[in-house]
């Protein structure tokens, strides 16, 4: 178990490594940011006064020494747009990404958890039928769609909520938050939707299909022959094992719920991470395209380390199987 | 017809006629409504030129006077008539609608292939070869996937618009882009191909050709390819309307096609902007032809997967 979990952690160090090359490369290959960041009217001496300030006459080991020293400590330098130290745009716009993606996760947690056991109780219901085929076209509807569709009915047509931006935020410490204030309130709600329901489909069907495995297994036969109550039946004894595969790929999906953002915030103006990695894709702002990288792989390395690690707390027959067939 | 005659090999049509695949789609309405949405949708898409009453990308027909025309009525002021209605720019939206389609599909295509070919390629080397080579590719595919498809894309558009020079980006959007989509995805191919590669190759007549002594990369080839093609065809569908959607994500956000040479998603990015002032038709028509063009080619791929494994039945 022990050796599993360095390997595990080794792995994850590595993909950090590469995703850290990627990230550096960009800067190496990618056009020459003194271009972008001075107009028409720069002379020489500008020109090398500035590639001295920003290090890019050293050569390039020493830059990616450099690069990686500086990302540990989460320094990525100078946006080449906005002029200012990328960390700090970074933590500004980071609690509006985080918030809705907290939001929208717990929606589709929820959701997805209790539609699916729903459906897979109901299996032949006309309700449950309807909410599967509901939501076949919700995989295929693109997230962006959904996100105007809302707009249309709840802002344009009805004129209930905001389309776009985060309302008014109330500042504590680093951290703004749009949860103490009504319009702050109100802006979340269709973001949080658009974001969660692509997720909340996939939660729910597969909920749904382990369910349905689990309700036709042994014990659960024997569980009703001994006239134990259908719900506790239900909720007791199926759902709990039911949930084991459900948390792994939850927990996946979480990462991608930070990453699916970038789509609802574009859609919705929201003032997050993602919108401003699509504005650094546009402006082919290196240093916000780097930094955003390293930040989102490390939370993706992370949740799935995470997630691998929980697996054997729950099941316990993995940490017999896996040691077994690993030979050590 | 003599009674001794020999009968003749059926003809390849004949065949794909008595083949449980056509019996299959021939009793699955829903695979035959979505198939045939399809094939009206490419249908437009090629004949384009042919039906789009306007040429979109022709400034010389465009007439102002004639933007934000409703559908179905004629313009206020030039009293001409266009089916679909105009842009703000007085373009029929009908007509780039077609041309969106043709640039969507064509993207689509071209980014599944791509992935296909990378997928396909670097799954028969690591599951024939193996050792250091399966090692390699599948970490790297293992890496890749740690990261949402469309995020990877987004990344790799980023870093090749940087590469390309300002005055070339608009051109380049489009082959930028098929790249960007299909590096994204060739993982899919890749890792089923090792997994079926890993079975086929201990089996006899795999073997049979190593004894005579043909070279690997025509075993590879002529033999193990083309009994690994079934679950790549069920990817490639899956992945096509997977390939369309990232597209028009993209285009959407406004780091793909670019609007001189408009696809779906850059219309709807067009589209949004009259939402808010009631010109409903500019965003409604793009958006109901992605919708339809994306779905009906899922539920054919959940057809063909159904169809061409009937264990799962």
């Amino acid at each position: 178990m022990l050796a599993y979990i360095i390997r595990r952690v080794a792995q994850s160090l590595l993909v950090l490594l590469v995703t850290g090359f990627v990230a550096f490369s960009m800067f190496s290959f990618v056009g020459d940011p003194i271009d972008n960041m001075l107009g028409q009217e720069r002379t020489q001496a500008d020109i090398d006064r500035l590639r001295g300030q920003l290090g890019l006459d050293q050569p390039f080991v020493v830059q990616y020494y450099r690069f990686l020293e500086q990302a540990v400590q989460g320094n990525f330098g100078l946006s080449y747009r906005q002029g200012r130290p990328v960390s700090d745009i970074l933590m500004e716009r980071l609690p509006a990404t985080l918030e809705l993606a907290f939001v929208s996760g717990f929606l589709a947690l929820a959701g997805g958890i209790g539609l699916g056991i729903f459906t897979a109780i109901r299996k032949r219901g006309v309700s449950a039928n309807a909410i599967m085929t509901v939501s076949l076209i919700g995989v295929s509807l693109p997230t962006f769609l959904i996100g105007i569709v809302l707009i249309y009915v709840f802002s344009v047509e009805m004129g209930l909520l905001p389309s776009f931006g985060r309302g008014e935020v109330v500042r504590i410490g680093g951290w703004t938050t749009g949860f103490l204030t009504e319009s702050g309130l109100k802006a979340l709600i269709l973001p949080a939707i658009t974001l969660g329901l692509y997720q909340m489909t996939l939660i729910m069907r597969l909920v749904r299909t382990e369910m349905l495995e689990v309700l036709r297994m042994d014990y659960i036969r024997f569980a009703r022959a001994r006239g134990i109550r259908e719900r506790s039946v239900n909720f007791r004894h199926a759902l709990k094992n039911t949930l084991v595969p459900v948390i792994t790929i939850t927990g996946l999906q979480l990462g991608s719920i930070i990453a699916f953002a970038i789509i609802t915030e574009t859609v919705f103006q929201w003032p997050g991470v993602g919108l401003l990695f699509i504005n650094a894709i546009q402006f082919v702002d290196i240093p916000v395209m780097a930094a955003y990288l390293m930040m989102i792989s490390v939370m993706f390395v992370g949740i799935n380390l995470i997630v691998d690690l929980l697996y054997f707390a729950i099941d316990p027959r993995l940490r017999v199987d896996r040691t077994a067939a690993g030979g050590h | 017809m003599a009674q001794n005659e020999i009968p003749r090999a059926p003809s390849r049509f004949a065949r794909a006629r008595n083949s449980d695949l056509y019996y299959s789609f021939t009793r699955t309405p829903v695979a035959i409504v979505s198939a045939a949405v399809v094939i009206v949708l490419v249908l437009a898409a090629l004949l384009a030129p042919l039906i789009a009453p306007h040429n979109p990308f022709d400034p010389g027909t465009l007439n102002l006077m004639n933007g934000f025309t409703p559908p179905g009525e004629a313009n206020a002021f030039t009293g001409d008539y266009f089916l679909l209605g105009t842009d703000d720019q007085g373009r029929d939206v009908f007509s780039t609608m077609l041309y969106g389609m043709r640039i969507s599909l064509f993207v689509g295509f071209s980014a599944v292939m791509l992935a296909m070919v990378v997928g396909v390629v670097l799954g028969l080397l690591a599951g024939y070869l193996g050792g250091w080579v399966e090692s390699t590719i599948m970490r790297i595919a293992d890496i890749q996937l740690t990261f949402p498809a469309i995020l990877v894309a987004m990344l790799i558009f980023g870093i090749a618009k940087g590469i390309t020079p300002p005055a070339y980006r608009d051109q380049m959007a489009i082959w930028v882009l098929i790249l960007a989509i299909g590096l994204s995805d060739w993982v899919q191919f890749a890792r089923v191909v090792r997994g079926a590669t890993l079975v086929e190759k201990n089996r006899e007549y795999v073997q049979a050709a190593r004894l005579v002594g043909r070279a690997k990369f025509s075993i590879m080839i002529r033999h193990i390819l083309p009994n690994v093609l079934n679950p790549v065809l069920v990817i490639a569908t899956i992945s096509l309307a997977l390939a369309i959607i990232a597209e028009a994500t993209l285009s959407f956000l406004g780091v793909g096609a670019p609007p001189t040479r408009p696809s779906l998603g850059t219309l709807i990015r067009i589209g949004q902007e009259f939402m808010f002032s009631g010109e409903w038709w500019i965003l409604l028509f793009p958006a109901g032809t992605l919708l339809a063009l994306a779905l009906s080619i899922n539920l054919l791929g959940d057809w063909l997967r159904d169809a061409l494994n009937p264990k799962l039945r």
